[in-house]
C-alpha cells in the first residue's frame, strides 16, 4: 500500500473540515447541504482506504512506512510518521465505518439545525484527528490527535452553546479530560529525561532504521520506577479520555451534545482512545506489572461503578453514558491482565452496538423531543424499526449469544477467570457483577422506553415543570413517528453489525487474533464455565428487569423503597460531583491555591512588592544621581577630570610606571 | 642648551595645563573658560614640541601634531565664540552655571 494512501486517510476529512468552514460556511451560509456531501464523501474515502489497509495488514502483515524528519536539534532528532499494523487497521474501520454511518444518520437528525455546516466541520475535524492519533507512529503526532479530539469533543459538547448546562458540560470535559492529559505529558517528558544517555531519544513508536524505538524500550532503555511512573502517567491520560474512576465525572455530562455526536465520539470512538493508547504501550505495562495491576484493578471497579449508577438513570442518554463507562472498564480491566486481543475485540463490537444504542436513543428523541424515559413508553408500536434495532443492541450489550457482545463479554470473563489468584478472582467477580448490572440497566431501560403506555413526551415535559431542569429539548415534534429513512439505515446497518461483528474472529478461524498477533496476541479458547456463568448473570439481570418493568412502569418501589439509601447515593452519582464541586474546586483550588495566589500577586506577597520595591529602586537611583546629572557644564567637567587623575595615578601606582 | 633639559619644558607645559584646567573649572564667564581651554592646548603644545624636540630619533611628528592643533584650537574658538554670541542673545548671559541646558 502507497505511503499516499495511508496519509490521504487522514487527508480526505481534514481537508473537508478546512472546505465546510473556510468555503461552505462564507459562501454558501450556515445551512448547506454541501457540507453533508463533503464530510461523508470524504469519510468514504477514508473508509475504503481503511479497508485497504486492513486487507494489506492481513496479506503482509507488516507495512512498513518511512518516518520523516520535521525537527533536528543536535542529536535530537524528531521524525514523524505513520504506523499501519493490525491495532491501526482496526482501530481505522471502526472509526471510519461508524463516523460514515453517524454523518449519514445526522443528516435527518440535524436537518433543521441552524448551525448545520458548523455541525458538520466540527464532525470532519473530529474524524481527521481520531485518524491521526491511530495511525501516528511518533508519540508527539499522537498527542497532537489526543488533543484535537479533546478540541472537537469540546467544541461537539457544547454545540449548543446558546444552553447553560451544554457549555458547562463541555469545560467540565475538556478540563477533567486536560487534567489526566497532564500526566500523559508529564509521561512523555518522563521519557525524554529517563530515556539512556548512549542512545539518541526517539519518540517513534516502532522504528526500524534506529537502535531503539518505543515499543522496544520497554525493559531495556526505560526501566525501574521511571518506567512505572511513564506507565502510570499514560494510564492517567487514558483514564481521562476514556472516562475511567475517577475521571469518569465529564461523561455523563457530555450527553447535552447531539446524540449523533455521543455516538461517534462519546461511545465508538474517542472514548476508546484510552483503551487504544494502553492497548498501544501494551509492551511497556508488560515490563511493569505494578502499573498493570493499577489498570486491570481501575478498569474492574469502574465496571461495577458505573455501571451502578446507570440503574437508577431516568435519561437514557445517561443511561448509556455510564454503560459506555462500565464497559470500557472491561476493556482496561482485560488490558491490565495482559488481554490484547480480547480488550480490542470488546472494543470493536462495542463501537457498533453502543453507536446503534445512541443512534436509536436519538431516534426516540426525535419522535418525542425528551430523553426522559419516564415521558416515554409504548414508542414499540409507532417506532417499530427504533424498537427493533434497540432490542438487537440491548442484547448484544447484555451479553446473550449469538450477538457479538457475548463473544467479546466472554472472552474478557474467560481470560479473568483463568488467571488466578486473588486479583484474577476480585477482577472476575467484579466483571460478573457488571454484567449482571449491565443487563438489568439496558433492558429497564428498554422497558421504560418501549413498553406500556405513551406517557406524553415533550408536551408533557413542558407541563411538568418540576423535571424542567432535566429536559434536553432538541427542538423536535411531540407527536411519535418513525424516524426517517436516512436516519433508520445506518441504524440498521448498524443492527446487522452488532449482530455479526463478532464473525471477524469466529472461533474456528480467528482472524481478528491473527491481526494482532505480531503485538502479542494469543488466541483465547472458548471456555464454557466463565462463559456460562456470564450468560447466566446477563439471564439473570434481563429476569430482573423484566419483573420490576415490564408494563412501561416507571419505578420499582418494591426494590427502590426498602434500598433507599443505596438508590439515593446512586441517584446523586456516590456524591462525586459534589465532592469534585466543593473539596476540589471549593476547598483545594478556591481556598487554598487561589487564595495563595492571590496572597502570592498582593502588595503584601510576592508579586506586586516586587514591582513596587523595583520600581522604589528606580525613584531613589534617581534622587542620587539627579544631585549629580545637574547640567552644570563644570560639575561635569570636574567628575571627568577627577576620573582621569584617578586612573593616570593608579596607573602610575601599579602600573610599573618607573 | 644642557641647562634646559626635557623635564623643564614638561614642568611648564604641566604648568600651563594646570592653570587651564582650574581656569575652566573654576571661572564662571564663558570667555574666560574659552581662554583657559587655550591655555591647556598650548600647555599640550609644549609638550609635544619638547618630546619631538629630545626624541633620538629625528622626528617632526610632534611639531606637525602642535600645528594642527593650533589651527584646530583657532576654529574651535571661532565657533565657541559664536555658540556664545547666540546663547547670550537669547538668555542675556555669559555665566556658565546658568547655562544648565543639558540638565
Amino acid at each position: 500500500m502507497p505511503e499516499i494512501a495511508v496519509w490521504l486517510i487522514i487527508a480526505a476529512p481534514l481537508a473537508a473540515a478546512v472546505f465546510n468552514g473556510l468555503v461552505i460556511r462564507p459562501l454558501f451560509g450556515p445551512v448547506s447541504r454541501v457540507a453533508f456531501d463533503a464530510t461523508a464523501g470524504s469519510i468514504a474515502i477514508s473508509f475504503i482506504l481503511s479497508l485497504w489497509a486492513l486487507y494489506a495488514v492481513w496479506t503482509d502483515q507488516e507495512v512498513v512506512l518511512p518516518l520523516h524528519e520535521i525537527i533536528r536539534v543536535d542529536e535530537f532528532s524528531l521524525r514523524i510518521g505513520l504506523l499501519l499494523d493490525g491495532l491501526t487497521a482496526i482501530m481505522l474501520v471502526v472509526v471510519t465505518s461508524v463516523s460514515l454511518l453517524v454523518q449519514i444518520y445526522s443528516h435527518g437528525y440535524m436537518r433543521d439545525d441552524a448551525s448545520y455546516v458548523r455541525y458538520y466541520t466540527f464532525m470532519a475535524l473530529f474524524t481527521a484527528a481520531m485518524l491521526t492519533l491511530v495511525l501516528a507512529n511518533n508519540l508527539i503526532l499522537l498527542f497532537v490527535g489526543w488533543e484535537l479530539v479533546g478540541l472537537c469533543s469540546y467544541l461537539l459538547i457544547g454545540f449548543w452553546f446558546t444552553r447553560p448546562s451544554a457549555t458547562a458540560a463541555a469545560k467540565k470535559a475538556f478540563i477533567i479530560t486536560r487534567f489526566g492529559d497532564l500526566f500523559f505529558l508529564l509521561a512523555i517528558l518522563g521519557i525524554f529525561l529517563s530515556w539512556p544517555d548512549d542512545t539518541p531519544v526517539t519518540f517513534a513508536l516502532s522504528d526500524p532504521n534506529a537502535s531503539m524505538d518505543l515499543l522496544s524500550a520497554g525493559g531495556t532503555a526505560l526501566t525501574g520506577t521511571a518506567l512505572t511512573l511513564i506507565c502510570l502517567g499514560i494510564m492517567a491520560g487514558a483514564a481521562g479520555k476514556s472516562a475511567q474512576f475517577p475521571l469518569h465525572t465529564w461523561l455523563p455530562d457530555a450527553m447535552e451534545g447531539p446524540t449523533p455526536v455521543s455516538a461517534l465520539i462519546h461511545a465508538a470512538t474517542m472514548v476508546a482512545a484510552g483503551v487504544f493508547l494502553v492497548a498501544r504501550f501494551l509492551p511497556l505495562f508488560e515490563e511493569a506489572e505494578t502499573a498493570r495491576t493499577i489498570v486491570a484493578l481501575i478498569g474492574g471497579f469502574t465496571v461495577v461503578f458505573a455501571a451502578s449508577m446507570g440503574l437508577v438513570m431516568n435519561d437514557i442518554k445517561r443511561v448509556l453514558a455510564y454503560s459506555t463507562v462500565s464497559q470500557l472498564g472491561y476493556m482496561f480491566l482485560a488490558l491490565g491482565l495482559g488481554a490484547l486481543g480480547p480488550a480490542l475485540f470488546h472494543l470493536f463490537n462495542h463501537a457498533f452496538f453502543k453507536a446503534l444504542l445512541f443512534l436509536g436513543s436519538g431516534s426516540v428523541n426525535h419522535a418525542t423531543g425528551t430523553f426522559d424515559m419516564r415521558l416515554m413508553g409504548g414508542l414499540r408500536r409507532v417506532m417499530p424499526w427504533t424498537y427493533g434495532v434497540f432490542l438487537i443492541g440491548s442484547l448484544s450489550l447484555a451479553g446473550i449469544p449469538p450477538f457479538s457482545g457475548f463473544w467479546s463479554k466472554d472472552e474478557i470473563l474467560g481470560v479473568a477467570w483463568s488467571y488466578g489468584g486473588s486479583l484474577g478472582t476480585i477482577l472476575f467477580l467484579l466483571a460478573f457483577v457488571g454484567a449482571f448490572m449491565t443487563a438489568a440497566y439496558i433492558f429497564r431501560a428498554l422497558f421504560m422506553t418501549f413498553h406500556g403506555q405513551y406517557r406524553g413526551g415533550e408536551a408533557q415535559e413542558a407541563h411538568d415543570s418540576a423535571d424542567a431542569h432535566e429536559t434536553h429539548d432538541e427542538g423536535h415534534g411531540s407527536t411519535p413517528h418513525e424516524s426517517p429513512w436516512v436516519m433508520v439505515i445506518p441504524m440498521a446497518i448498524l443492527a446487522v453489525l452488532a449482530i455479526a461483528s463478532w464473525f471477524i474472529n469466529f472461533p474456528a478461524t480467528h482472524w481478528f487474533t491473527d491481526l494482532l498477533k505480531p503485538l502479542g496476541a494469543h488466541v483465547e479458547e472458548i471456555q464454557v464455565v466463565p462463559a456460562a456463568i456470564g450468560l447466566v448473570a446477563g439471564l439473570a439481570g434481563i429476569g430482573v428487569a423484566t419483573a420490576l418493568y415490564r408494563g412501561g412502569k416507571t419505578s420499582a418501589p418494591s426494590i427502590s423503597r426498602p434500598l433507599a439509601p443505596i438508590t439515593n447515593l446512586l441517584t446523586r452519582k456516590y456524591y462525586m460531583d459534589e465532592l469534585y464541586e466543593n473539596l476540589f474546586v471549593g476547598k483545594v483550588l478556591y481556598g487554598w491555591m487561589w487564595r495563595f495566589l492571590a496572597w502570592f500577586d498582593s502588595d503584601k506577597g510576592v508579586v506586586d512588592r516586587a514591582v513596587n520595591t523595583l520600581g522604589l529602586f528606580g525613584r531613589n537611583v534617581g534622587k542620587g544621581i539627579r544631585v549629580v546629572e545637574n547640567g552644570q557644564l563644570q560639575m561635569s567637567i570636574t567628575v571627568l577630570s577627577i576620573g582621569a587623575v584617578i586612573i593616570v595615578a593608579a596607573y602610575i601606582v601599579w602600573g610599573g610606571v618607573g | 642648551m644642557d641647562a634646559l633639559a626635557l623635564q623643564h619644558y614638561l614642568l611648564l607645559s604641566a604648568g600651563l595645563f594646570a592653570v587651564g584646567l582650574v581656569g575652566v573649572l573654576a571661572k564662571r564667564n564663558v570667555v574666560v573658560i574659552l581662554m583657559s581651554i587655550e591655555l591647556m592646548l598650548n600647555g599640550v603644545n609644549v609638550a609635544l614640541v619638547a618630546f619631538s624636540r629630545y626624541s633620538p630619533v629625528d622626528e617632526l611628528a610632534g611639531h606637525i601634531f602642535a600645528i594642527f592643533i593650533i589651527t584646530v584650537a583657532a576654529a574651535e574658538v571661532a565657533i565657541g565664540l559664536a555658540i556664545l554670541l547666540t546663547i547670550f542673545a537669547r538668555r542675556n548671559t555669559v555665566d556658565a552655571a546658568e547655562i544648565n541646558l543639558l540638565k
